[in-house]
């Protein structure tokens, strides 16, 4: 139904959209070889010295191994319960399965301030101090829905009759878990493991409720931004993080193909399985 | 789910189980996996009790306890938490301080909204119905990697930009036109929250655009209605579950925002998020923060059920 000249309109606007969300990220890539540490525009001259400084800095690395573990164990219990709740509510009719799928995708929707005010209150009322413990149960509440959301993509995705073979072949259940489902989900699980990484490592908001004198790699951005100092130093580990989220999106796509590669929304799932890229 | 979860774990001592374990070779755990096997029951409480518990008892038992925070105070010389009822901490929320406050959080949330969804729908338009497959595959990707790239980074990436001799100011001196100093301002939260969240809009609005048949606009020319008028009585009605489902995104998260606020806004830009920042911590008030967090869920609650009343979970 396009004219022409809405077709003309609608790429220019479409350059325009992705000019708007690519510029400041390849802006900020530039900033982090900035020779000098004046911040301003265009860069005096190009150096490779901050990611040195930055990578010697002990707080710069305490950060980033803090950032690392809370991760890694936010990751293995998002794994653990995510694709549980992934097979349970696509496996089985009961009442208030559409509540548990909202339930999942609460801590997502709702602003992260109050999963993070929430947490601090229980546990402050509970008397359990700060530390990577509360740090990996916040990051954990939120990360569930990422797995879920890749795990259901793809078991709504398997006909249910492969099942039914392998039992009339004479595998018991177990059995069939292990040689049919397991290797068919194999790379939603790996998928929704480093997206969940991806969004435990850059979190920030939550976290700053859940931590306590320790800081995450994302908080220490966040006080050396607020105190304006160190920014040099800023300007390389934000490409860091940077890399570290994108990455982990990069091999899930390439994975997956885009299903359930969406924070939250079920929106996408639903496109992608209508037939849409890569599915 | 408590009482199921007493059933779940003795699966071993039910009948059935061994009556029919004899057509599966093995002892103890083929039993079981039999077991498993005929109960969808048992299946789905095994399944599903760790993951709600989890929900249960940290996520849904810590807002609960929230809750319950806003109505304690604070002891002014002690800084303890004071175990008493009282309304103290909404009756502040209703004076018009932080009334002006939350109608200026809720006002730059509608407004990051609306504007996501003017640069969204375009895009989405083409995303689904104009570019090839090779062309939404590489635009998909396109949309997914800022929705994940890290949240601090692109608030930092526009500091910088935005900044007194950043390439904001630079780039309108070379264009000749004239100094722009949007730094610190709610302008500059707006363009910054805008963008942050335009992915998180994108997505579901492409995917209501994409569901469209094609036979529906063929229908409407055929019918004698013009572009805009397709675009207006056909279009735009069938994608707009997908911008509601967006807009929950937009919205909701702007609301609650404290990171963009206290980094990009100016000496003048209390928000919700940053006000509830400034409560914790041990010279903080926890109750008062507790109570002011109470303000975004409500205006989620009546946000998600209009949601619902245009339509924007059927179509998910």
């Amino acid at each position: 139904m396009e004219g022409r000249l809405a077709r003309i309109g609608l790429r220019i606007w479409v350059g325009g959209v992705l000019l708007f969300l690519f510029v400041p990220i390849a802006i900020i890539c530039f900033y982090a070889f900035n020779s000098s540490n004046i911040q301003s525009w265009p860069i005096q001259g190009l150096s490779v010295k901050w990611f040195s400084v930055a990578w010697h800095d002990p707080q710069v690395r305490a950060a980033f191994v803090l950032s690392l573990k809370a991760g890694v164990f936010a990751t293995a219990i998002a794994l653990l319960l995510g694709s549980a709740a992934a097979f349970g509510v696509h496996r089985f009719r009961f009442f208030g399965r559409e509540a548990v799928s909202l339930l999942l995708v609460l801590p997502l929707a709702l602003p992260g301030i109050i999963t993070g005010i929430a947490l601090n209150s229980a546990f402050s009322f509970a008397g359990i101090g700060l530390s990577l413990l509360t740090i990996v149960i916040g990051h954990a509440t939120f990360c569930i829905v990422v797995v879920y959301n890749n795990v259901i993509a793809r078991l709504r995705r398997v006909s249910g009759s492969v099942y039914e073979a392998s039992a009339d072949l004479g595998a018991h259940g177990f059995f069939t878990f292990r040689t049919v489902t397991l290797p068919m989900l194999s790379t939603a699980l790996i998928s929704g493991a480093l997206l969940a990484f991806a969004l435990s490592f850059d979190e920030v908001i939550v976290t700053t409720f859940t931590a306590g004198a320790q800081n995450t790699l994302p908080l220490w951005i966040f006080g050396a931004i607020r105190l304006g100092q160190q920014l040099p130093e800023v300007n390389v580990v934000v490409v860091a993080v940077l890399l570290l989220t994108v990455i982990p999106v990069i091999i899930a796509v390439r994975l997956t193909g885009g299903g359930g590669i969406t924070r939250g929304s079920a929106a996408a799932r639903s496109a992608m399985d209508s037939g849409s890229p890569g599915a | 789910m408590t009482s199921t979860v007493a059933q779940g774990g003795r699966p071993g001592g039910e009948p059935a189980s061994s009556r029919h374990a004899g057509g599966v070779p093995g002892g103890g755990s083929a039993r079981l996996a039999a077991a498993l096997w005929r109960r969808a029951w048992l299946r789905a409480t095994l399944t599903l009790t760790p993951p709600l518990a989890w929900f249960l008892v940290i996520y849904l038992a810590s807002l609960v306890v929230m809750l319950v925070t806003a109505f304690w105070s604070v002891n002014p010389f002690t800084n303890t938490l004071v175990h008493t009822w009282t309304l103290s901490n909404f009756r502040q929320l209703f004076t018009s301080t932080y009334l002006i406050i939350i109608g200026r959080t809720v006002g730059m949330a509608a407004l990051v909204t609306v504007t996501d969804a003017v640069l969204a729908f375009p895009f989405a338009y083409y995303m689904a119905r104009l570019a090839s497959n090779r062309g939404r595959q590489l635009l998909f990707t396109a949309v997914l990697l800022p929705l994940w790239a890290s949240y601090i980074a692109r608030v930092y990436a526009w500091i910088v930009i935005l900044q007194k001799g950043g390439t904001l100011s630079w780039s309108f001196q070379k264009l000749g036109l004239g100094a722009v100093n949007i730094g610190y301002t709610n302008t500059a939260m707006w363009l910054v929250f805008s963008y942050i969240w335009l992915p998180f809009m994108i997505v579901p609005v492409y995917a209501a655009l994409e569901r469209i048949p094609d036979s529906l606009l063929e229908a409407s020319g055929d019918l004698g209605a013009h572009n805009w008028r397709t675009l207006r009585s056909v279009l735009l009605p069938l994608a707009l579950p997908g911008v509601v489902a967006g807009s929950i995104f937009t919205f909701s998260l702007t609301l609650g925002d404290f990171i963009t606020p206290l980094l990009v806004g100016g000496a003048n830009s209390n928000f919700i998020g940053n006000v509830i920042y400034s409560n914790l911590g041990t010279a903080g008030n926890l109750p008062f923060a507790a109570a002011l967090a109470v303000v975004p869920i409500v205006i989620m609650v009546f946000y998600l059920l209009g949601a619902r009343l245009l339509g924007a979970f059927e179509s998910l």
